[in-house]
């Protein structure tokens, strides 16, 4: 048994035998011919044959995995007639009176290492498509015979690396996963891998030249990894992996489009939370109704200095536009006590969980506060925004906050950037918010409760001493009535309560939760469906 | 000649796809159509020209169209910017 670890592009799980993919000969032979213009036509006679096999290629593709993932071999037909790309080739047929063959590998090699220079990933990821291209180009030359990818038996394809071409060309039934040795996220291979639902890696450092054809492998496209010749208990725990899987895809099979009502017809919206954009794919496989609680720390986490306002919009459009017309509710700024970040400086305290943390830091520390307001603003037009700020305690802090957006929305009027003013709420995260929620709901527009915090500050339990773990009860009667009174302050004012700490995906208390009249329960992805058909059970 | 300057909006910039869809555009008139960006300018009905530019989202591109039909290809090329790039 040996593992290899790489970069999951597609998650999924995969146990079969391995088929190899070696690239044909493609040590093209330099050689003198004493007719360029006949190689020349040759060219374009291959050009011809490469176009027509790319119109198939393409209209393949569109049906397979859709017109957008399609579009590569559209434009690898326009790359074909560029007229650099074919002036280049012509030149060194004609100067060089060498064969065609010859003059398409070179200039292949010279446009992809153009592309490979350049400064910016996804042109570099282009270095492959004309790589592509020009082995087109030369399977042409020499009579048009395509690799032939017809397997026996469905089989895990390894391989160096894949190009567009030879990942459509393969029988999608045949393939279970995806590994090769290099690629980029970025690439085609990628991206169709995704569209294909089967598990991918990337970036596996294996020699392919090492491993036979029908070896036994397990790809693990959630951690990752690559088992060959797996043992007794690695194949087993794939398998019982594989199963878990299948009962989820069921589920969502039963629940897809399905209302959460419960039997007597309340609704409760069931939403994700999710801490970075990466994670937005997981939101949509399981069929959530929005994202509850996206947390904005990783935007300030692992690096050296504040993200910009331009890098944030660009991280919050990305999700809005991904989520639709999904309801997408992101938090602000929520470092501090346990999230650490060295360019905030924030200094060491005696008890950070009391701390300077959270809205604390974006009320003391407005610009940062409002660079992240004026992002969200900005952002807010291209979906469904809400957005919500953490550990508020009293009715001074949110009008503390609406002044700073007040300015914020002044500036961005000033300088004639769109906007829109998302719906604003709150977390419910401190005894004092719950006390007094009543005045509270009249300033908001929702409430979330983030239980892990009410309850630690509740039950004066730090979360972070294991001593304690038999004194954390987040079951207790204390935060079951708060949660209680928060939802009745909140429908006093005509306002909306849900709950986006642990305890929302706790099943046990779902009926409780429900009786008490919550409106949305915000979960883990992978608690999603499970709750669904928990509340579609309930009769209350 | 008729010129025009052009910020990209889309995200991903000038990237594979509209490029290709740009130069179909221009070669379909018969005028000279270049395209600049700080300095370096490519012809526009050239694909892996124009990708090789690596133009950005937020940054300002110079089109500049000299022929017969420059103000019918101002026209479709203007246009072919807003509504898509």
């Amino acid at each position: 048994m040996v593992k290899f670890f790489g970069k999951p592009v597609y998650k999924g799980i995969a146990v079969g035998p391995v088929l190899v993919m070696k690239k044909g000969d493609e040590q093209v032979k330099r050689s003198k011919i004493e007719n360029p213009e006949e190689e020349i036509r040759k060219v374009d006679q291959a050009v011809e044959m490469a176009q027509e096999q790319l119109q198939k290629l393409y209209d393949k593709a569109v049906t397979e995995v859709g017109e957008t993932s399609a579009a590569i071999f559209e434009v690898h037909q326009m790359m074909l007639e560029d007229e650099d790309y074919l002036d280049a080739i012509y030149n060194i047929i004609r100067t060089e009176t060498v064969n065609a063959e010859y003059a398409v590998a070179v200039t292949g090699d010279n446009f992809s290492e153009m592309f490979a220079g350049m400064d910016d990933e996804y042109m570099k990821a282009r270095a492959a498509d004309v790589k592509d291209i020009s082995n087109r180009l030369i399977q042409c030359l020499g009579g048009g015979d395509e690799n032939d990818f017809a397997f026996r038996e469905p089989s895990i394809v390894l391989a160096e690396d894949l190009s567009p071409s030879e990942t459509v060309q393969m029988d999608k039934n045949k393939i279970l996963a995806f590994v090769t040795v290099h690629g980029s996220a970025n690439s085609h291979t990628s991206i169709l891998a995704r569209m294909m639902n089967i598990p991918a890696l990337i970036g596996v450092p294996m020699d392919l030249d090492k491993i036979q054809n029908g070896m036994k492998a397990v790809v693990d496209g959630f951690q990752g990894e690559v088992i060959l010749e797996p043992n007794e208990f690695a194949c087993r725990e794939a398998e019982n992996k594989i199963a878990k899987e299948q009962e989820k895809l069921r589920l969502l099979q039963d629940l897809k489009g399905k209302d959460n009502v419960t039997k007597s017809g309340k609704k409760i919206n069931v939403y994700a939370n999710i801490g970075g954009v990466g994670d937005v794919g997981y939101v949509l496989e399981n069929d959530a109704g929005g994202i509850g609680l996206f947390r904005s720390e990783f935007l300030y986490l692992g690096r050296e200095d504040f993200p910009s306002e331009e890098e944030q919009l660009q991280a919050y459009r990305q999700v809005l536009q991904t989520m639709g017309e999904r309801k997408v509710i992101i938090r602000t700024l929520d470092i501090g006590a346990d999230k650490q970040v060295d360019y905030f400086n924030l200094g060491k305290e005696e008890n950070p969980a009391l701390g300077y943390r959270a809205i604390r830091i974006c009320l003391k520390q407005p610009d940062i506060f409002k660079t992240q307001l004026r992002a969200l603003f900005r952002a807010s037009v291209h979906g469904n925004l809400s957005i919500m700020y953490p550990m508020i305690t009293s009715t001074e802090e949110v009008q503390r906050i609406y002044e700073i957006v007040e300015e914020v929305k002044q500036e961005l009027e000033a300088e004639q950037i769109l906007f829109k003013l998302p719906e604003q709420g709150i977390m419910i995260e401190t005894p004092a918010a719950v006390m007094v929620s009543d005045e509270l709901a009249q300033m908001v527009d929702f409430f979330s409760v983030g239980t892990n915090d009410l309850t630690q500050y509740t039950l004066a339990v730090d979360r972070q001493n294991e001593k304690l773990d038999d004194f954390y009860n987040p079951h207790h009667k204390a935060i079951l009535r708060m949660i209680q009174m928060v939802i009745d302050n909140a429908h006093k004012y005509g306002k909306w309560a849900g709950i986006c700490g642990e305890l929302g995906a706790d099943l046990e208390l779902t009926e409780e939760f429900v009786k008490m009249g919550i409106d949305e329960l915000s979960v883990s992805p992978s608690m999603i469906l499970q709750l669904r058909r928990r509340i579609r059970e309930l009769d209350v | 000649m008729k010129a025009f300057e052009y910020t990209i909006k889309d995200e991903l910039g000038i990237h594979a796809r509209p490029a290709g869809m740009l130069v179909k555009e221009c070669k379909k008139y018969q005028s000279n159509i270049t395209i600049s960006k700080d300095g370096k300018t490519v012809e526009a009905t050239k694909l892996m020209a124009v990708m090789g530019m690596a133009v950005k989202c937020r940054q300002t591109v110079k089109i500049q169209i000299d022929g017969p039909d420059e103000e019918t290809a101002y026209q479709g090329i203007k246009a072919f910017f807003e509504g898509n790039l």
